[in-house]
């Protein structure tokens, strides 16, 4: 057995630094290399996909990232863990196989794939036996929206993944899995962790939290001494050195901007917490409350001391469904009185809006330079503010009365206060709400599937 | 005295569909203690008035020096619903950083210490 795993973090969302990955891989010495594609709406977005074209429905940004990086993942035996897949996880995997093929690669390296998360086409026989699958937020039952879903994944944790690197997978593809289970997965096979050993399934899980938003944890979006962080132009993102006993160092490689400091994991250790004793994952019940943090050197943070909880018999399932529609606008206003134009340029789109009868579930104007982030908080702005953005949302069910809100904005350069400007980007776009709709479901109504394909 | 909180702290905040949730972190460990005291719920719930319409929860993580708050009904339906600008509450971090909060003359003198 290996004493120390390098798992390294390549995306924090589908959409990060897109060298991000390839610097992992080539800046110095890693394991794995853990990507992480799949935010809470994404799945739709790529359900979407799926139905205009059926080979769609994934990541497809990892096919051209796997053709940069697989020979050196092949040539240094350097793992891949991502839930790229969407809900297309054999479409991903054979686009994968074939750029194996054309690099030469056939018959070096094994894919595995993790299905079983999809329980779209099973919503009505769940709903008819009873499994209500109601909203974790508002309490609601989900047949009142049952005519607007668009996708329904279970979160799946780490085992089918273990699954997959047990049997040879060097690439391991999988849907709706837990960000965490990405990094926990190779600790379990790697130290042969077993499934109940709850402190360490906690720390690997831990792991994971700290490095699942990249470049969040090396000093990205660090409030902490922000201005003194080295080269954020080259920022280094993060890298989990972890041990059989469930002890991690967060690291980064030589040579890369960036920080890791104490500040910066505990910043990412609090993001999108809930309560802290209780961070449920299908693996376990992790306890942020007994992490414990020591510098080990320059950019490596000691994590230790992290303890565990059995996890509960349920997963957590992702369904998103259509909720309507939007669109916002935005003028912006110059000095003099920039705030005052502001201001009486939304009570005259308002006016105009009542005139004309539509109906909307909600409309929000702020002012961007006033107060659109700290509201109130912020107090009365400078008299002589240079500028302030007008931006006004609506938000409803009738496509259309959102269509005609977009046709309302530019006129008010002309019918509305002076010194004003900045549309050059035509009519707002209407776009089509589609919504999270997070519920559990008891763990024995899914079933995981591991496959490994030969390439 | 008064001393804003951010001479003591920093944060990073985000969101849960409609609940922002705010992590504030003591600078030293010896601050700790100053926040578990003055930054309560109720005293965050107050300061965030017109902006989070639901409960605010609080949770200790003494072991890193932390407070963890959720703020219900905070981000105008959460998500994808939300018309706000900043609809993940990304922001919240530096808002909470904005509080006043009471500090005596010994803890003035050794912050600035």
């Amino acid at each position: 057995m290996k004493q120390k795993i390098r798992i390294a973090a390549g995306q924090g969302f589908w959409g990060d630094l897109p060298d991000a990955p390839v610097r992992q891989v080539e800046g110095g010495p890693i394991d794995y290399l853990m990507l992480d594609y799949l935010a809470e709406v994404t799945m739709s977005i790529m359900q979407k996909q799926k139905a205009r074209d059926p080979n769609a429905g994934y990541a497809r940004d990892f096919v051209p990232l796997m053709r940069r990086i697989l020979p050196a993942c092949v040539e240094r035996g350097i793992k891949v863990t991502a839930n790229a897949g969407g809900v297309n996880v054999r479409g991903c995997a054979n686009a994968v196989i074939d750029v194996a093929r054309d690099l030469g690669l056939a018959g070096k390296v094994r894919i595995g794939i993790v299905t079983g998360d999809d329980i779209m086409l099973r919503i009505d026989e769940l709903l008819s036996r009873g499994v209500e699958l109601r909203n974790m937020d508002t309490g609601a039952p989900l047949s009142t929206v049952r005519d607007q879903i668009q996708s329904a994944n279970a979160y799946l944790g780490a085992s089918p993944l273990v699954e997959a690197l047990n049997q040879g997978a060097q690439i391991v593809i999988t849907g709706r899995a837990t960000d965490t289970g990405l990094t926990l997965a190779p600790l379990i096979h790697e130290f042969g962790w077993s499934n109940n050993d709850w402190n360490r399934l906690a720390a690997g899980t831990i792991a994971g939290h700290i490095i699942e938003c990249g470049a969040q944890a090396s000093g990205g979006n660090c409030q902490y001494e922000w201005r003194s962080i080295p080269n954020l132009a080259d920022v280094g993102f993060p890298i989990v050195e972890a041990s059989p006993d469930g002890t991690f160092v967060i690291t980064k490689h030589e040579r890369t901007g960036g920080w890791i400091v104490i500040p910066s994991i505990k910043e990412q250790l609090v993001y999108e917490m809930g309560d802290p004793r209780e961070y449920i994952t299908p693996d376990c019940i992790a306890d942020f409350t007994t992490v414990r943090l020591e510098y080990e050197g320059r950019d490596r943070v000691r994590v230790y001391g992290i303890e565990g909880r059995p996890a509960t018999e349920f997963l957590k399932v992702s369904i998103s469904y259509s909720a309507g529609f939007k669109a916002v606008g935005t003028l912006v206003y110059a000095w003099p009185d920039a705030y005052d134009k502001a201001q009486a340029a939304d009570r005259i789109l308002r006016r105009r809006l009542d005139r004309l009868g539509l109906k909307f579930e909600q409309v929000l104007t702020e002012f961007v330079g006033v107060s659109a982030t700290h509201g109130p908080l912020a107090g009365p702005p400078h008299p002589d503010i240079p500028e302030v953005q007008l931006r006004v949302g609506v938000r409803g069910q009738d496509r259309s009365a959102i269509e005609r809100f977009t046709k309302e904005i530019a006129p008010l350069i002309l019918t509305g206060p002076p010194a004003v400007t900045g549309f050059a980007g035509g009519r707002p776009k209407v776009e089509e709400i589609v919504a999270y709709w997070p519920a559990l479901i008891p763990k024995e109504e899914i079933k995981p599937v591991v496959e490994v394909l030969e390439t | 005295m008064k001393v804003q909180l951010t001479k003591l702290a920093h944060a990073r905040s985000g969101d849960k569909g409609d609940t922002a949730n705010i992590g504030l972190i003591a600078l030293h460990d010896e601050l700790y203690p100053i926040l578990v005291r003055e930054v309560t719920a109720e005293r965050v719930k107050q300061h965030f008035k017109g902006i989070c319409h639901g409960e605010v929860e609080r949770f200790e993580l003494p072991n890193i020096g932390a407070l963890n708050f959720l703020l219900h009904e905070s981000l105008g339906g959460g998500g994808t619903l939300s018309l706000m600008t900043d609809a993940q509450g990304k922001t919240f971090s530096t808002a909470l950083l904005r509080m006043e909060i009471e500090i005596s003359q010994q803890e003035a003198t050794d912050l600035h210490g």
